[in-house]
This record gives C-alpha cells, sequence and structure tokens, in this order.
C-alpha cells in the first residue's frame, strides 16, 4: 500500500503545482490545498502502514497490545493539517484582500511592490542604470 | 589623486580633546618598537621565540605567535616606520577633525600588520591578512566624499580580497596536506608537499593572494590607485608595510612550497615582467606619488623576483633589499607630501628650484634619494650590489635577470633624480604656493631619522644590519642557517662594473626624463593594453550578470517566482534521490480492492480539479480529495488524524465556497501551459520517487517504542498519538496554536483593514 500511497502523492504534488503556476489566485489556492494533502499523505506513508490498529493502549495495560499504528508520524500529521489550514486560510484571506485592494485576481497582474518598469526611455534609464 | 584639502575643513572646530593627545599613537608605536629591538640580541643568535594559546580549540585553530629574523624585520618596520607615519601625520592633519579617525584607521592597520607578520598559525595569519585588506579599503577610501576615493577604494578591496579568498582555500589546503596549521611545522614539510598531488593547485592558490597583495603584474593597477589615500599612508600601508605582505607570505612559505621548477619560473618571470613595467610606468609620471608608487611595484617585483631564484645570494639580496626599500621609499613618500603641503603641488613641471627656500626638505630628499639610486656609503648601493651579485648567482636565466635587474636600477636612478634633484635646483623659484617653506619638525623629523638610517647602515652594513637583522630573515626564508656578511666595498667586480653601467644609464635617462614621457604618452595613447581593462570589463560584467539574473529570476511576476522555486526542489529532490544509495523497496501492491478504489477516488478527483473549468465541480473534488485522505487515515489506525482531517476539509471547502462567490471566474479557454505541466511532473514523479526510495531504507523506530512503552505509566494516557502531543511534544502544540491564532489574527486584519486610496488601478 505505501508504494500506491507515494504515487498517489506524487500526482497529487504535481497537481498542486501546476495549479498554483496557473496564475490566478482560485486555482493557486486548489493547488495549495492539494500540496497540503500530499505532504500529510507522504508522511503517512513514511512511517508504514498497519492496517487497522489505532495506536491505543488497552485498559489496564502498559502498553499496546500487539504492533500498532506508528504513533510518530499521526502526531506530526495533526499538527500539519491544523498549521496547513491556518496557512491556507491567511492565504485565502490576503487573495481576498489582494482582489479587492488591486481589483485583479490575476497574480501576475499585481505588481504594486515591484511595478512593471515603464517603456518611456526615462524610466527605462532608471531601472537600467544598475548594469 | 590630490590629498584631502585639510584646509577645507579647517574651518569646522577641531574636537575638544586633551591637547598632546594627537601624538599619543606615535608614542605607542615607539614603545612597542622599542620592546621589538629587544628582541634583536636573541634572534641574531639564532634563537626562534614561539608562544600560543588555543583559540578555537574544536578545529585546532590556535594563536601561535613566532618570532624569527623574518617576523621581527617586518614587525619592526611596522612599529618603527609606524611610529614616525604617525607623528608625520599629527602634524600633517592638525587641526583637522578627520585627524582621530585617520589615528585610529591606522592603528587597527598596524595592529593587523603586526598580528600578519607574527602569526604562526596559518589561519591567524588570514585572519589578519583580511584585517589589513580591510583597513586598507578604509584607508584608501579616507576622503569619502570623493567619488573616485571610493572607487579606488573599493577596486583595492575587490583585487586584494579576491586574492585573500584564494589565499584561504591554499591555506587550507596546506594544512589538509601537512596536517598541522603551523606555518613553523610546514616549513619543516617542503619534500611531503613538493611530492604531493596538491602542490600545483596549492602554489597557484597562494600565488594568487600573494601577487594581489603585493601587486605583482597583472595585479599591480590596483596600487598606483590607492595613492587617493593621504600621503602618510601611502607612506606607511602603500610601501613600506601592507603590500610587502605578499612578499612576507612567499618568504615565510618559500621553505614549504619553494624551490620546484613551477615555483622558480612563476616567481622570476613575474616578479622581472613587474618590475620592468613598473620602473617604465614610473618613468612616464609627472605625478611625484605615483611615480613613487610605480617605484613601490618595482620593488615588490624584484623582492618577488629575488625570492623566486632560491639561490643565498638572491635571498640575501632580497633580505636587505626588503629593509633598504622600507626605508628609503617612507621617507620619500612622506617628503613628496611635504612638497605637496608647503609648496603646493606634486606635479614634477610645478615645481623648481626650491632648495632655496626648503633646505633641509632638500637635503633629506637628496639623503633618501642617493639611497634609492644605490650611490656609496648609502645602504642602497650594499643592496643594489647585492642584487647584481642575486642575480648573477640565478642558476636558470642570470643574463635575463641581471639585465632585467640593471635596466631597472637605472630608472630608479633617473626616478630619484626626478625627486630628489628636479623640484629643488634651477634659478627661478616655481611653486604653487607664494611662500614655500620647510615644514614643522613633526613632519620632517620621520623622513630625516629613515633617511640617516638607509646612510647609518650603509656605513656600518655588518655591525648594525647584516648580523642583527639580514643573517636571521635569510635564515628564515631559506629554512637553514645561513652566516653572510654585509661589506660596504667589494672590491673591483662584476657587480661593481653594472653598477658604474646603471649610474651611467640612470644620468642619461635623467636627462632625458621629458622626452621619454612623451613617447610613453603616445605609447599609452595609441592603446597599451591595460590590465586595468580586465578588471573594468570584470565588474561590468558581474553587474550585468546580477541585473540580468534579477530581471529574469526576481521579475515580480509571482508565476517566475514559483516556477523557480518548484524547479530548483525538483532539482534538489532528483539530485538526492540519483545520488543516493541503498535498496529499493519489494514491489507489492496486493491491496484489497477498497483500497484501490479510494486512491482512485483521490487521483480523479485532483485530475479533474486540474481540468475543469467549473467552479462548483473544482470545490466538489477538492472535498472528495480531502475525504478520502481521512477514509485512508480511518483504514491504517490513526482515527485522531482522519477525524482532526475531516473537520478541517469541511472548513476549507466552506470557506473557499464562500470566497469564491466574490472572486471573479477563472476565464475560459485557458492555454494548456505544456511546459509548466513537464515541471509539475517532473517535480511530483520526483517526489514519489523519493517517497519509495525511503521505503526502501530501514525505519528507526526508536522514538515511537519509547512514546508506546511510557504513554501509560509516565504520561496516564492510553492514545499514543494524543499523549504525544498533549504531553511529550506539548511546547510543539502550543507553538502549533500560536500559529493558528497568529494566522487567524492576520486574516481577521487583511480582511477588515479599510481599502487603501487610490490602490486600484
Amino acid at each position: 500500500m505505501e508504494l500506491i500511497l507515494a504515487a498517489l502523492v506524487g500526482l497529487l504534488v504535481a497537481a498542486g503545482a501546476y495549479l498554483m503556476m496557473s496564475g490566478y489566485l482560485v486555482r493557486f489556492l486548489f493547488g495549495l490545498v492539494l500540496l497540503s494533502n500530499a505532504a500529510n499523505l507522504a508522511i503517512f506513508a513514511a512511517g508504514r502502514l498497519t492496517y487497522a490498529a489505532p495506536p491505543l493502549i488497552p485498559e489496564g495495560a502498559l502498553a499496546p497490545g500487539g504492533p500498532v499504528g506508528n504513533a510518530l508520524p499521526q502526531a506530526l500529521i495533526l499538527t500539519a493539517i491544523v498549521i496547513g489550514f491556518g496557512l491556507f486560510a491567511f492565504a485565502l484571506a490576503l487573495s481576498f484582500r489582494a482582489y479587492n485592494a488591486l481589483g485583479t485576481a490575476e497574480m501576475n497582474a499585481m505588481r504594486h511592490a515591484e511595478p512593471v518598469p515603464a517603456p518611456t526611455p526615462t524610466a527605462a534609464a532608471e531601472t537600467e542604470r544598475p548594469a | 589623486m590630490t590629498d584631502p584639502s585639510p584646509a577645507a575643513h579647517q574651518a569646522r572646530s577641531a574636537p575638544p580633546g586633551i591637547p598632546g593627545l594627537r601624538f599619543l599613537p606615535a608614542l605607542v608605536a615607539a614603545l612597542a618598537a622599542a620592546w621589538f629591538l629587544g628582541f634583536v640580541p636573541a634572534v641574531a643568535r639564532g634563537e626562534v621565540l614561539t608562544w600560543a594559546v588555543p583559540w578555537v580549540p574544536g578545529l585546532g585553530i590556535e594563536l601561535a605567535v613566532l618570532i624569527d629574523g623574518l617576523a621581527l624585520a617586518f614587525a619592526l618596520m611596522i612599529t618603527g616606520i609606524g611610529a614616525g607615519v604617525f607623528l608625520y601625520t599629527a602634524s600633517y592633519f592638525k587641526g583637522d577633525p578627520r585627524l582621530t579617525r585617520l589615528q585610529a584607521l591606522l592603528m587597527l592597520f598596524a595592529v593587523s600588520m603586526l598580528g600578519l607578520v607574527l602569526a604562526d598559525d596559518a589561519i591567524t595569519l588570514f585572519v589578519f591578512w583580511e584585517g589589513t585588506t580591510v583597513t586598507s579599503f578604509l584607508l584608501i577610501g579616507f576622503d569619502h566624499a570623493k567619488k573616485e576615493a571610493r572607487d579606488k577604494a573599493l577596486q583595492a578591496l575587490l583585487v586584494t580580497g579576491l586574492g585573500g579568498l584564494a589565499l584561504l582555500a591554499g591555506l587550507l589546503l596546506l594544512g589538509l596536506e601537512t596536517g598541522t596549521f603551523r606555518l613553523s611545522e610546514m616549513a619543516l614539510m617542503g619534500d611531503v608537499l613538493r611530492a604531493s598531488d596538491l602542490y600545483l593547485g596549492i602554489l597557484v592558490l597562494v600565488l594568487l593572494g600573494a601577487f594581489t597583495k603585493s601587486a605583482q603584474f597583472p595585479f599591480h593597477f590596483w596600487l598606483p590607485n590607492a595613492m587617493a589615500a593621504p600621503t602618510p599612508v601611502s607612506a606607511y600601508l602603500h610601501s613600506a608595510t601592507m603590500v610587502k605582505a605578499g612578499v612576507y607570505l612567499l618568504a615565510r612559505l618559500s621553505p614549504a612550497l619553494g624551490g620546484t621548477e613551477v615555483w622558480i619560473w612563476t616567481l622570476t618571470l613575474v616578479g622581472a615582467v613587474t618590475m620592468l613595467l613598473a620602473s617604465v610606468w614610473a618613468l612616464r609620471q609627472t605625478d611625484l606619488k605615483l611615480m613613487l608608487a610605480y617605484t613601490t611595484v618595482m620593488a615588490l617585483g624584484a623582492l618577488v623576483m629575488f625570492l623566486g631564484g632560491g639561490h643565498p645570494a638572491a635571498v640575501k639580496a632580497a633580505a636587505t633589499f626588503l629593509i633598504v626599500h622600507a626605508l628609503y621609499k617612507a621617507s620619500l613618500f612622506l617628503l613628496v607630501g611635504v612638497l605637496d603641503k608647503k609648496a603646493g603641488s606634486r606635479e614634477v613641471d610645478a615645481l623648481r628650484g626650491l632648495a632655496g627656500a626648503m633646505p633641509l626638505t632638500a637635503t633629506l630628499t637628496a639623503l633618501a634619494a642617493l639611497s634609492m639610486a644605490g650611490f656609496p656609503p648609502f645602504l642602497g648601493f650594499i643592496g643594489k650590489e647585492l642584487k647584481y651579485e642575486g642575480a648573477l648567482a640565478v642558476a636558470s636565466e642570470p643574463v635575463f635577470v641581471a639585465g632585467a635587474a640593471v635596466l631597472a636600477n637605472a630608472l630608479m636612478v633617473a626616478c630619484a633624480g626626478l625627486v630628489a634633484v628636479r623640484p629643488f635646483v634651477g634659478r627661478t623659484r616655481r611653486a604653487p604656493k607664494d611662500r614655500p617653506a620647510d615644514p614643522p619638525v613633526g613632519m620632517w623629523l620621520p623622513p630625516a631619522v629613515l633617511a640617516v638610517l638607509g646612510l647609518a647602515f650603509g656605513v656600518f652594513p655588518d655591525l648594525l644590519l647584516g648580523r642583527t637583522l639580514i643573517e636571521p630573515i635569510a635564515t628564515a626564508i631559506l629554512g637553514e642557517p645561513f652566516a653572510l656578511t654585509l661589506k660596504l666595498w667589494h672590491g673591483i667586480n662584476l657587480p661593481l662594473l653594472l653598477s658604474l653601467l646603471t649610474f651611467a644609464l640612470g644620468l642619461t635617462l635623467y636627462l632625458l626624463a621629458p622626452r621619454v614621457r612623451r613617447a610613453l604618452a603616445g605609447a599609452e595613447a595609441g592603446g597599451l593594453p591595460a590590465a586595468e581593462g580586465g578588471y573594468d570589463a570584470a565588474l561590468s560584467a558581474t553587474k550585468g550578470v546580477a541585473a540580468w539574473q534579477t530581471r529574469v529570476i526576481q521579475g515580480g511576476r509571482i508565476t517566475v517566482y514559483l516556477r523557480v522555486t518548484f524547479a530548483l526542489l525538483a532539482l534538489l529532490i532528483w539530485g538526492a534521490v540519483l545520488t543516493g544509495t541503498g535498496p529499493w523497496p519489494a514491489f507489492d501492491i496486493d491491496v484489497p480492492l477498497l483500497h484501490w478504489a479510494i486512491v482512485g477516488l483521490i487521483a480523479v478527483s485532483a485530475v479533474a480539479i486540474v481540468l475543469t473549468r467549473s467552479r462548483l465541480a473544482a470545490i466538489c473534488a477538492l472535498g472528495a480529495v480531502g475525504a478520502g485522505v481521512a477514509i485512508l487515515f480511518v483504514l491504517y489506525g490513526a482515527i485522531d488524524v482522519a477525524m482532526t482531517q475531516l473537520l478541517i476539509e469541511i472548513l476549507v471547502v466552506v470557506f473557499i465556497a464562500i470566497a469564491l462567490l466574490r472572486l471573479p471566474r477563472i476565464p475560459a479557454g485557458l492555454p494548456r501551459r505544456w511546459g509548466d505541466a513537464a515541471l509539475a511532473a517532473a517535480l511530483g514523479l520526483g517526489v514519489a520517487v523519493a517517497l519509495v526510495a525511503v521505503l526502501g531504507g530501514d525505519l528507526g523506530r526508536e522514538l515511537t517504542a519509547y512514546f508506546e512503552a511510557n504513554s501509560a505509566p509516565e504520561a496516564l494516557g492510553r492514545n499514543i498519538v494524543n499523549v504525544i502531543l498533549v504531553d511529550f511534544r506539548a511546547l510543539d502544540t502550543l507553538g502549533e496554536i500560536a500559529v493558528v491564532v497568529i494566522a487567524a489574527v492576520a486574516a481577521i486584519a487583511a480582511l477588515t483593514a479599510r481599502r487603501t486610496k487610490g490602490r486600484r488601478p
């Protein structure tokens, strides 16, 4: 099953990266969610899978009865899911704000911080001077 | 290339301070010089004094000091000439508010330079080496309001700094090869080093460091440009001490690296070419300070050439000339500064007949220049005789070396005449200043002491200099005891005849100087290749590449940033996968159909998000991916994770649905981006293969075992995942909560902030 998950993770990463590079805010957010899921699954698979055996200790015992799922990656993924959600929520709010402030959902059109050099000769000279 | 004009600053009042404080640096340096003089008897007996404390013990770096003849000679030059220069500076910059800064920098330099020559540890040496580079940069750019001074300072920094990097690499290789960073221990391992495979690499790197620092061709151009610094700085750093650091390094490493064919040929050729070119260009200058700068380059070339020879006579010549040059060159620089200050110019054609108005300056200049030209009974004469003796003893190309030496020395004679005779003789007095006069005592005493020393050493060479310093220096350079006698009169022999030839040639050149200068100026206008062009081209090419790279990689397009990031990630992952070694896991895809179905659902949904243009379909597919992942978690025992995943996934879908109502539609008919698709595929495939490779390795379960064994007994919890989160790694969880809170606050701030006016295009 781990090998299948590895292939799935690869697919999710590829899809997520492709979406993020599209240059549209909505598709960027879709890609971000896919990438988060892929990362979680990768950690899960790397910690090896154990079918239907949650890492619980039976009542009265001091240790799990038999082989159980690897608890450590699960704890890591729990943290990762929550952090990933925080990142997503902030990216969403930021996208929303950027759209409202800049009037466009096209990421390449957002050039407030690094404006496109105007093709006028004076401005061109200004930006070319460092060369 | 004029000196900063202190007069311009005198309008501002000097900062209040203790009167006479400006003489403190000179006093300190003089005391240090006296202290170092105390070592002379011991070193002359052949003793080598060492002292070391651990500095970075973990890396085997020590603050090790070694005083042998070579180190002591340099230490005496640094502190002795330093004392004179500091005294001179205090007068030269009297009343100038920048004096304190200049003195602080000069002191800083003196300490760095002392550390450099006293260090026995290669790393210590390098640290102080860079210290001199940086202080030299600050001192050349002392007049920082002038663009020219800043440019020249940067040039010196880049040239010597790059050489310094090469030197560091060379020293590290030396340390690896010999297993020690002690220079004195390296000196004993010369045979091992010369037989080593790394020898050539070490030699090239070390020579790069030495040649850039000591202004050897083709790196010589920075030194004349460094004359943008105030005159005392030029006298101290750029003639007497710092520029000799490269020569010092070559001398110090000569027992370890010297004696091979490549060492001999490289040093002899580079030194000779530097010497000849510089002495020709010296005659071409009209600015006396620049002329002296070129003669300094000439002297450095001569020193390198003689260190290359490796013959005891050549080493003797180098050791003697080192002292000779420091004495006459520092005093001449200081005296040119006097001319500049008191007569108003350094231009050779602007000054005439000043002997009457400045008799003391004229006398002192004559004393120093006689030593430079190599007239008896000055030390310069002995230096020159030894040079010829050494040149004739050089085994490889005695005629070439001796011929180069004669020509260079003849040009020195001409230059000495231009500096010491031309400005002072003549019937009519000509100077830009109305009343040229001799300087105050602070400005004539230092050059006077240096010039008189040149005479005293010349009259009693063996007693004062030969046994006390030259012999120990030569011993240190050769790496074996070496006895010598210094004599003024060697009898009538070939070196003496060469001397006579030099004087005749030099006198002719002096008389023809204006014509030679015009001819050289014509040649220069005709497009003689200048090494500085290479520096300029390299500098502008670097800037060009930086600008191009910024335009391409950081052009402000977010998609480009993402592409670069993903491409780099893919490259790193594939690099790790392809260079890694280890077993691949057994191929096992025998799982129940249900599991296949869930994986299939996730895969199809992910592809659907990419392909669909419908926002609703995309949101549904996104929900399906999240739910599928949650089911996978449930199936493989991660129930807590699955619960969290489901909750979060629901929130994500709700948020996106709300947001999508307000964000514009994705325009229909977007072009397929095949390049991006290929990049994404490469990245995805890389991640998959890397994960498979991880699965092939062993899984260290120590931590999991620890948590399983201790959850119930220590934390009294039966859900191991929960115990890890809230007990064993509780602080991490607190951090996680903090991140979520910060994200929430930031999101609220972004959503509720008032719209900024005028931002909307």
